[in-house]
């Protein structure tokens, strides 16, 4: 695509974009001069602002809701050319870019589909096309709209006379606002929605063609580089300058309180320079000591909430036959693009462009405007792809790097992060502490869970308004958004479980509204919120998958102390049908034996292998998720190696089953390379984990033993549709170190279960069994 | 500065420039290619690779200067859109990628390793992934087109 192509028609008629015939992308030849960007004339409720028809029938759609790589350009391109009746060749995308798409926040939390497929935004507003386009075609057709019949962008009536839609509205305004009663299609109709669409950009992928925002090359851009602290919290003394002498083409040393930067022609040339420049800095005040790092969460001053609480728990506590008690502990992980994250900006003196792989087009404008102090309806960001990004890695901080630098030398500078900057200063997922009690009654049934959990927390995302939330907008001077220390209220209304704080099996009751997905009725679940001595931020089931670690473990902890099957024992404790169901299809799938766990005849050496499993109703009611792990553990060694994974998954009408595949199974060695190496490590002064020998991976030369993964997809067509990208992952560190403990007798509560971390485990209970 | 000399996916270029560029840096910036990208620039991860005689080779640190006269082939020079080669078009069918960045490292390896031992076992195609990272984890799909690509190949 080429944007110095793109044609808004903006004043005359319908807002259109008109391609290239070929639909890969090229690299930009000219950035968009002056333009207008004023966020009236994206007005979401207006159907011009989501879907034009050009002149030749081409369809237009805008988006706010970008793809990274987990396919949302070619879901949301099935679901326009689904409800709009035309073949899925026939519809154009643009997504995330703010001159042109709606505001539609940030493309995160499982949320695209929720919000682009159920009953509003882009599904609605293609509807309604539709319904406008058949009403227009009533009177030329001289027939009722009820009686005419749409297919492939044409409208035929009893009588056989048809018109196009190219014919009733080619290149000009609907001029209507959304319908909420624009009837949609429904899954039994469907032809490209719910079908195995291969990824649209996967010729231009394989081929080099693909432009990510790595390849942004504006006329007269210079490359930029980052100079980061060499520590935690470290403010600058002093540049010298003079120490750049031996270097040709530096043009500019840009220092803004503690922000420096360097603007050279070439890019070889700014990254020496970054290296060798001198800076003089002030320590930092030092990092809390690792090794006593989790203990020293729970005494910090902290923001508290209660989620649930039937001011029983203690008492029935003490009334129970037993009481299990486990504490689990969740290091920080990072984002780890496998690309350093990059941004391009253009910066006038009056207005900017920015080219960003940002998650958020409209905040980032927010941001990157109050950087520069320009007027918002000024900037312009474009959303590129960028690497991968599960979550908030580099690309809000680098648009900022890039916006401020071209503004210091007004010229369009590029800037990517060294491995380094990306590293240990992204905002990494949270490390976390969960404490769980629960007491079993004579019967073997869970009476009572209690669940208190530390998270560490310091900035975030940035929205609209805290560019200090990451690490360019500190060094800029701005502070993260300050943690308030806070009592715990009463929960009041609905239950939350956007983070899964609340165990999947208990009630969940709030004023006598239950909204959990499990029976038990005496619970309570206290979050506390704590300072992080580093940026945190959403990573790919952000919360969700600590939480999930502990309460999936600690399920497979009571289930022992029941002598029960794991399976049988959730099923007793849980409600929800959807959960259920999907627990009993991935056991089904894996041909589970009803047992407790450990094996009791289990060798205690050589390789001995096991089975776990886990389930999710994920954020409480936004996909449901089973997972089966078989493992095997080298007992020697420590070393574990998942074989195999059976996952049954349910996240309503599937819009894609090849996408949701590719997601799933992506999600689950992902979450195998965290359950089983990912851990972020530092001492006094800084982070220590800053490049791929020193923050562990699993790379693909795992490739030749990789586990199978069977999927069992259960295509619900009678409900809304959830997000499925970070289900699956959600289960994967539970069901393994459940099937380590079937394997082994070993309960490792501490993620990554490193080979050392099981070995060390084994010898203690050997000791123990002697 | 200094003049040098490259070939490039079957086009030579006369460049004036620091010697001691790295060659990622000369493909994207002076050539404007996409196919290679800086991942880490430190050998780490493969999403710089090109083939540089017969053998796969980490563009993000090899000085242009030692590039010598040989042809470099990057991802876009194994083929195009409209005829992609053999192992473009395994990966085509299998949908083996989600974000994409590091394509060069896994099909460039992948081609280099199957060219040079048609024969390889799963194991020694294995090892030749040491040091090729994809943090999507497109592990399953990537392994599919490759034994596709490499079954094809022995047939």
């Amino acid at each position: 695509m080429s944007l110095s192509r793109r044609d808004f028609l903006i004043d005359s008629g319908a807002l259109i974009v008109s391609f290239s015939a070929a639909s890969i992308p090229r690299p930009f030849a000219v950035a968009q001069g002056p333009f207008d960007t004023h966020r009236s004339h994206i007005d979401p409720t207006k159907l011009d602002s989501w879907i034009a028809v050009a002149a030749d029938g081409l369809v237009t759609a805008y988006t706010g809701k970008c793809d990274f790589g987990q396919g949302m350009v070619t879901a949301q391109t099935q679901l326009v050319a689904e409800e709009l009746c035309v073949p899925i060749g026939r519809v154009k995308l643009i997504q995330c870019d703010t001159s042109v798409s709606p505001d539609q926040g940030t493309t995160s939390g499982s949320q695209s589909t929720p919000t682009n497929f159920n009953s509003g935004d882009l599904a609605q507003a293609a509807a309604t096309a539709r319904e406008a386009l058949t009403n227009m075609a009533s009177e030329p057709l001289g027939e009722p709209a009820d009686q005419l019949s749409v297919s492939g962008g044409v409208i035929t009536g009893k009588t056989g006379r048809r018109v196009t839609y190219e014919e009733l509205i080619g290149n000009k305004r609907f001029n209507i606002p959304l319908s909420a009663s624009a009837k949609r299609r429904s899954p039994t109709q469907w032809t490209v929605l719910g079908k195995p669409v291969s990824a649209l950009d996967r010729i231009a992928l394989m081929t080099g063609q693909f432009e990510f925002v790595h390849n942004i090359r504006v006329p007269g851009m210079l490359h930029g580089r980052v100079v980061r602290p060499p520590e935690a919290g470290a403010t600058l003394v002093s540049v010298d300058e003079s120490s750049m002498r031996q270097i040709s083409g530096v043009v500019k040393i840009v220092v803004r309180s503690n922000f420096v930067g360097i603007v050279a022609d070439k890019q070889w040339q700014a990254v020496q320079a970054a290296r060798q420049l001198k800076v003089n800095w002030n320590p930092g005040p030092g990092l809390p000591t690792r090794k006593t790092f989790y203990e020293s969460l729970r005494t910090q001053p902290s923001r508290d909430a209660l989620l649930v609480d039937s001011k029983d728990v203690d008492q029935q506590l003490a009334g129970a036959r037993a009481v299990v008690r486990a504490t689990y502990a969740y290091p920080f992980q990072m984002h780890g693009s496998v690309g350093t994250s990059c941004a391009v900006a253009d910066v006038k003196p009056d207005h900017a462009t920015v080219w960003s792989a940002t998650q958020s087009v409209y905040p980032t404008r927010s941001n990157v405007a109050s950087l520069l102090g320009l007027a918002v309806d000024n900037v312009r960001v474009i959303y590129i792809r960028g690497s991968g990004c599960y979550g908030l890695n580099g690309a809000d901080t680098v648009s900022f790097d890039a916006a401020v630098l071209s503004q210091a030398v007004n010229r369009p500078v590029r800037v990517q992060l060294s491995r380094e900057d990306e590293m240990a200063w992204e905002n990494f997922g949270s490390a976390c502490v969960i404490e769980q009690r629960a007491g079993i009654d004579q019967s073997g049934s869970i009476v009572a869970w209690d669940c208190e959990n530390w998270v560490a927390s310091r900035g975030g995302r940035p929205g609209y308004d805290s560019p200090g939330n990451v690490i360019t907008g500190l060094l800029l001077g701005y502070t993260p958004e300050p943690l308030t220390q806070r009592a715990a209220a009463e929960p009041t209304g609905e239950l939350r479980n956007g983070s899964n704080a609340v165990p999947s099996y208990v009630a969940g009751c709030i004023s006598g509204k239950c909204g959990g997905a499990g029976s038990v009725r005496s619970e309570r679940v206290l979050s506390h919120t704590v300072p992080s001595p580093f940026f945190t931020g959403p990573l790919r089931s952000p919360l969700r998958m600590q939480n999930t670690f502990a309460h999936e473990c600690f399920m497979d902890e009571v289930s022992a102390s029941a002598k029960a099957d794991p399976v049988a024992f959730r099923l007793k404790h849980l409600r929800d049908a959807r959960l259920i169901d999907v627990l009993k299809s991935a056991a089904n799938a894996a041909k589970w034996e009803n047992r407790p766990s450990p094996q009791s005849n289990r060798a205690r050496s050589g390789i001995v292998s096991g089975r776990g499993i886990a389930c999710v109703a994920y954020e409480g009611n936004n996909g449901y998720a089973a997972l089966v792990a078989d493992v095997s553990v080298d007992v020697a060694s420590g070393r574990v190696r998942p074989q195999k994974f059976f996952v049954a998954l349910d996240c309503g009408p599937i819009s894609n089953p090849d996408g949701l595949g590719n997601q799933t199974e992506g999600g689950i060695l992902q979450g195998m390379s965290r359950a089983l190496v990912e851990e972020v490590t530092w001492d006094d002064k800084r982070v220590t984990s800053n490049d791929w020998e020193t923050y562990q991976s699993l790379y693909l030369d795992l490739g030749f033993e990789l586990p199978t993964i069977d999927i069992s997809l259960l295509n619900r067509t009678d409900v809304p549709a959830t997000g499925a990208g970070e289900t699956a992952i959600t289960l994967v560190p539970a069901a393994i170190g459940n099937a380590i403990f079937n394997a082994t007798g070993v309960r490792l509560r501490e993620v990554p279960f490193t080979a050392e971390r099981i070995r060390t485990a084994l010898s203690a209970l050997s000791g123990m069994e002697g | 500065m200094s003049t040098i000399q490259i070939k490039v996916n079957g086009r030579l270029h006369n460049l004036d420039l620091d010697p001691t560029t790295p060659l990622l840096f000369v493909l994207g910036d002076e050539l404007g290619l996409l196919g290679p990208k800086f991942g880490c620039g430190m050998a780490q991860c493969g999403a710089c690779t090109v083939i540089l005689r017969g053998h796969v080779v980490r563009s993000c640190v090899m000085p242009v200067s030692a590039v010598g006269p040989d042809e470099v082939t990057t991802l876009e020079g194994l083929g195009t859109p409209e005829k992609p080669h053999p192992i473009q078009q395994a990966f085509i069918d299998e949908g083996a990628a989600q974000c994409g960045f590091c394509l060069s490292g896994v099909i460039l390896t992948a081609k280099a390793v199957l060219d040079e031992k048609p024969e390889a076992s799963d194991q020694e195609i294995g090892e030749a992934f040491g040091g090729v990272l994809c943090r999507c984890f497109t592990h399953i799909r990537m392994l599919r087109a490759i034994r596709k690509y490499a079954d094809a190949r022995k047939a």
